[in-house]
């Protein structure tokens, strides 16, 4: 009884927010684009995995599964982390600090991996257990700071109730099709064209881009809606 | 239409009985494997489904006899070093190479790597393969094993590689940071001999990766061939007329093994006959098998 007084008092304090958010929310245009971003992104970073493992762990099969099992280990976290902060006052802000943060948390995989591989291959003899390490320290946290973005995106396009599961599933489709993008691109042609560092250095550039479009599409629309509202109250 | 058909059917006839008489079967973790018999020829064949050529061949009434061009052609490093006692091979197939080092030099040790457990079955169940106490198989990758190997500050004087997977040679055992490790496992007197192919676009780009890491290298092709063997080595290279020597010496020993070891020192070449321009293939850059198609 008290759980689901809790929920209903919750559910009471969101339809007020939601009122207050709508006349400032991000265009959905802008927010599905988004999620095609970081679907993008994750795939390109788990392609160049195992590039970037190999010199150390090999190429085997048990060096795919150590970099898709980090991956999706990851993802889980940062959805069940991305659901719960979207409950807490969720604002274009906080999404736009994730593709920044992501961005930056992905750094060190272009600057740090053979200061970060080479103790983890000195230490663990098993090339299973020694690249499952190595994708741990390298990919967990901006591939969990990624999965953090898809259920927060469906809290900001959600505005009613029964829209959740339709929104849900536009953000599945276009964040998959980022996914299958980033994958396809990736292996057939980026790494053909560029070196894995360059890649990673692009995958970084768009990430900290996308979180300034972010915060730049919401500081316009929160000016214009400030000169409309101030505009009312001067009519009136 | 029923002309067609009737080609088809054809083919599929002609192809059957090439293949001859399938001995075993099994999907491995890495590859498709098949061994089959014509005659006294027993072959090994890798992803057989998809149009791959023998990976290795006996002849089980004479198992000494190498029967591929390249087999043979990786004994060419024996013209630089021909007594080799540390023996490194990766990449193990049916094990001819292995086997003949072991029957030459008794004394040798041998450490052969192998990805792929199921090989090294198969190697022993059907093309009599055995570890013996100066031959031992390592299942692992064998760019981790090298370079683990160089930290240890363990040496070879003789070092092949045949690791193949797939399409071709994988792609992290192409580069330059990769041949770096080699490196690091050879002295002076060190032999690296490498099966590589001669053909498509890759072969510019893997040209010019060995020039950076070793300077001149002997490119060694045979007309009957597709394969291209490299055989570098730490030092300047030696002059024809002492390979000729070395080749007058050895060449009886190695008749058996039916490796015609007089006819390669006019065939080892430091002609540069690749296009110079190419990107060389580093940890970065090594999209090899991408290259490979065009």
């Amino acid at each position: 009884m008290v759980i689901i007084g809790l929920i209903l008092s919750r559910s009471e304090a969101e339809l007020s927010k939601i009122r207050t958010a709508r006349n400032r929310a991000l265009p959905r245009q802008v927010i599905a684009g988004m999620a095609f971003v970081s679907g993008f992104c994750i795939m390109t970073i788990e392609m160049l995995g195992v590039r970037i493992l190999s010199p150390y762990f090999g190429g085997s099969l048990s060096v795919w599964g150590s970099i898709i099992t980090i991956f999706m280990l990851a993802l889980a976290l940062g959805y069940l982390f991305g659901g719960r902060l979207s409950t807490h006052n969720p604002s274009a802000a906080t999404f736009a600090l994730f593709f920044i943060g992501a961005g930056a948390f992905s750094l060190p995989v272009i600057l740090l991996a053979d200061p970060i591989m080479r103790p983890i291959f000195l230490t663990i003899e098993d090339p299973r257990y020694g690249s499952l390490f190595a994708a741990i320290f390298l990919f967990f946290i901006p591939t969990s700071i990624l999965g953090m973005i898809s259920p927060y995106a469906v809290r900001l396009m959600v505005q009613h109730e029964e829209q959740s599961g339709q929104m849900a599933g536009l953000l599945y489709f276009v964040s998959t099709l980022g996914s299958a993008a980033g994958t396809l691109g990736t292996s057939f042609y980026f790494v053909l064209w560029f070196e894995v560092n360059q890649i990673l250095w692009g995958t970084v550039a768009i990430l900290i881009l996308s979180g300034g479009l972010i915060l730049a599409a919401h500081t316009l629309l929160n000016l214009q809606s400030f000169k409309s509202s101030s505009g009312q109250a001067n009519s009136a | 239409m029923p002309r067609v058909l009737q080609s088809i059917i054809c083919l599929m006839l002609v192809a059957t009985a090439a293949m001859g008489e399938t001995l075993h079967e099994e999907r491995s973790r890495y590859r498709d494997i098949t061994v089959t018999q014509v005659g006294e020829r027993r072959c090994l064949l890798f992803n057989v489904h998809r149009g791959d050529r023998n990976q290795t061949c006996v002849m089980v009434n004479e198992r000494e006899r190498l029967v591929f061009d390249y087999t043979r052609m990786s004994f060419a490093g024996l013209l630089l070093n021909p007594s080799p006692q540390r023996i490194l091979i990766i990449g193990l197939g049916g094990g001819s190479i292995p086997l003949t080092f072991s029957d030459l030099f008794p004394e040798a040790t041998i450490d052969i790597v192998e990805i792929d457990a199921a090989v090294v079955n198969v190697a022993e169940e059907y093309f009599f393969f055995e570890e013996t106490a100066n031959m031992r198989v390592f299942v692992d990758d064998g760019r981790p094993f090298i370079k683990r190997a160089g930290l240890r500050g363990q040496t070879y004087d003789y070092v092949v590689l045949d690791a193949f997977s797939g399409d071709y040679i994988p792609e992290h055992m192409l580069t330059r940071e990769f041949l770096q490790e080699v490196q690091a496992i050879m002295t002076e007197e060190s032999v690296l001999v490498a099966n590589t192919f001669t053909s498509s676009r890759l072969y510019d780009h893997e040209s010019v990766t060995w020039q950076r890491a070793f300077g001149e290298f002997f490119n060694f092709k045979l007309p009957t061939s597709g394969n291209r063997i490299i055989i570098a080595w730490m030092q300047s290279l030696p002059p024809r007329s002492e390979m000729v020597d070395r080749a007058q010496d050895l060449s009886e020993r190695l008749k058996k093994y039916d490796v015609p070891l007089l006819e390669y020192p006019r065939r080892l070449s430091t002609r540069v006959d690749w296009d110079m321009s190419r990107r060389e293939l580093t940890d970065q850059y090594s999209p090899g098998n991408l290259l490979l198609g065009n």
